[in-house]
């Protein structure tokens, strides 16, 4: 009863408070707004390929291709530096018969821009040489076979003299076929001057932005509340009343637990509305996932509020408790991490809450295989809860 | 007169090596007003934190309804007023009075009926549906004061009830104590104006974490031979 009160009156607090709500509610949508368009319209952009020591065939075909510009180099050396003053995206060199790609990748939608002008111009001028690759493959299979004939009247004719002889030159006959074959297709080796193929993608960072919203706006305006109700002294006046301590922070977790669920839902809208995010999954266990990580950001937000005397000392925890949470988000992949540093990251909940709302959003798995990080997101939850109870024994005794 | 509503009997209290509570014996009777003054830092504020079970004692007893605080049940029978106004000012005066209504356990019926009549007392009936962010220091100072009062608890703890009210208004609170303690409910007030000490049943002198005298004003005026409790306050510190 008493923790019914007590979410009531923080909710009309809250909705009374209009800077705040549009704060939770606007800010974010107007970050994921300006981060779609930053990430993603310049997937049109222009891009300059050097191109070293490549056929002639092959540059006009790429040359061919919109926004896309071709420089020949001579020498790699030439073409690097090129690529260092930015003159140019990307180096195409040509080492005997395979490619070596190189990116600048301070752009991955540049560097994609230029992985699929080659792959197409490549196709483009590969399928005359498969032709020709066919034909010659012919001709070595017609060869190979005039050599067996006459190998089998040889064999038939001399039979145990000459047989270790016959089956090596049959042996070096198969190989030379099988290499002129595998020629035609050459192999392609990528390289980046910044980074790798995984750098930057909005798609990949949505699930994880969403998640770190809930997170941050949580945890930053239920421990300014908590920290208000300390320093106004409304808390010591409720604690003279018989309420339990556990029911305030029960009502607590109740209304910020509405006010996350309606922000999330509001995030999912944008994302996948208007910014056109595929959700693979299901939104509802988007949401689930959302909604326990916004109880683990208050339990967090109201245990570090009885660490801070004022509102700024409230956000001095930004850059100490929020900032390595969006490093050890997957944000930034982990698995380029050194092993140490890639551990710090089994402590931060957002790594799983991201985790999950990935593979939903991402890989359309179901809420219910999903147990462990869902079971790691309620550890954190039941911990700091009851931490929070017991640390409200600091202002009444009982 | 029965049993003590607050019964405190050498009650020490330290914080970490500070002491702030020394011996403190004090009692309040069914049906009286106690005054307890003392110059700032004496421990006014401690011994309330002690009597409602925010603070443990350290040393002594600490009853309260004959019970040993820390106990949260009893809470719902004492009417606390803090230093602090402690309002929620994006609520209104009423849905101010209405939370706490609640958090005492009060009745929803019962809730309703206290609020007017509280609000009646300290004059703010007008202005009880008002967001509290509008009031004056005064009428705050007012609402905190009939939020005290909701659930007619049988013991009000008043920490500085009358700072900010004017003339007119203190003397009606006044008023509405008397009628308080002629229920036979009990007051424990601080206070820093002399004239309301007059006004107690008795005055207990808080000095450097100790009680130098528990009597009725008239009976300390005569002690210290003295013609006003501001003068007894005086000579017990030793300014002259």
């Amino acid at each position: 009863m008493r923790t019914i009160g007590i979410m009531n009156r923080v909710l009309k607090e809250l909705f009374r408070d209009k800077r705040t709500l549009a704060l939770m509610f606007v800010a974010p949508i107007l970050i994921m707004l300006l981060m779609s368009v930053i990430f993603n319209t310049n997937s049109a952009t222009n891009v300059t390929v050097g191109t070293v020591s490549v056929s002639h065939k092959l540059n006009r075909q790429m040359a061919d291709i919109k926004h896309v510009t071709v420089k020949k180099y001579n020498t790699q050396g030439a073409a690097k530096k090129a690529l260092d003053k930015e003159t140019i995206d990307a180096i195409v060199k040509k080492n005997g018969s395979n490619y070596s790609l190189t990116y600048a990748n301070t752009d991955s939608t540049k560097t994609a821009t230029v992985k699929l002008a080659f792959k197409n111009a490549l196709t483009a001028t590969s399928i005359n040489q498969l032709k020709s690759a066919l034909k010659q493959s012919t001709t070595a299979t017609v060869k190979l076979r005039a050599q067996l004939q006459a190998l089998q009247k040889q064999q038939a004719v001399a039979k145990a003299k000459a047989s270790g002889q016959a089956v090596a030159a049959q042996q070096a006959a198969t190989t030379t076929a099988t290499k002129s074959t595998s020629q035609k297709s050459p192999k392609i080796t990528n390289h980046y001057v910044y980074g790798d193929q995984d750098t930057g993608y909005f798609a990949k960072m949505m699930p994880i932005l969403m998640s770190f919203f809930v997170f941050f706006f949580v945890f930053l305006i239920s421990g300014m509340a908590l920290l208000k109700e300390r320093t106004t002294g409304t808390l010591d006046r409720l604690l003279a009343t018989p309420v339990r301590r556990s029911s305030i922070v029960f009502g607590y977790m109740l209304s910020y637990g509405i006010l996350a669920v309606i922000q999330t839902i509001l995030i999912v809208v944008v994302t996948v509305w208007l910014l056109g995010t595929e959700v693979v999954g299901n939104m509802a266990s988007v949401i689930v996932i959302n909604l326990i990580l916004a109880l683990v950001a208050l339990a967090f937000g109201i245990l570090l509020s009885t660490f801070a005397n004022s509102e700024f000392q409230m956000m001095q925890f930004i850059p100490l408790v929020i900032v390595p949470q969006i490093f050890f988000s997957g944000i930034i992949p982990l698995d380029s991490m050194a092993a140490w540093v890639k551990d710090i990251s089994y402590i931060i909940p957002i790594k799983y809450a991201g985790d999950a709302v990935t593979d939903i959003i991402m890989r359309g798995r179901s809420i219910f295989d999903l147990g462990f990080d869902i079971g790691i997101l309620l550890i954190f939850l039941v911990v700091l809860t009851f931490l929070n109870i017991v640390g409200l024994k600091r202002y009444r005794k009982v | 007169m029965g049993q003590a509503m607050i019964d405190l009997q050498h009650l020490a209290k330290q914080f970490g090596h500070q002491t702030v509570l020394k011996d403190i014996n004090l009692t309040v009777n069914p049906g009286e007003i106690v005054g307890l003054i003392g110059p700032s830092g004496a421990g006014k504020s401690t011994v309330i934190k002690v009597a409602l079970g925010m603070e443990v004692a350290s040393g002594g007893s600490a009853k309260v309804f004959d019970t040993t605080m820390p106990n949260r049940e009893l809470l719902g029978r004492i009417g606390y007023m803090a230093q602090t106004d402690a309002l929620y000012d994006a609520l209104s005066g009423r849905e101010n009075l209405k939370f706490y209504g609640l958090m005492k356990g009060l009745a929803k019926r019962e809730i309703n009926r206290e609020v007017d009549y509280v609000a009646k007392v300290v004059d703010l009936t007008a202005d009880l549906n008002k967001r509290v962010a509008g009031y004056s220091g005064g009428m705050m100072r007012r609402l905190s004061l009939a939020i005290a009062l909701m659930g007619k608890p049988d013991l009000l703890i008043l920490d500085e009830p009358t700072v900010g009210i004017d003339p007119a208004l203190r003397r009606q609170i006044w008023a509405e104590l008397g009628r308080i303690r002629d229920e036979g409910r009990s007051i424990l007030i601080t206070t820093h104006v002399m004239d309301e000490a007059e006004l107690c049943d008795r005055v207990a002198l808080l000095l450097a974490g100790k009680v130098m005298a528990l009597d009725t004003p008239a009976a300390l005026k005569q002690h210290y031979q003295v013609a006003t409790i501001e003068d007894v306050f005086l000579k017990a510190e030793g300014v002259d």
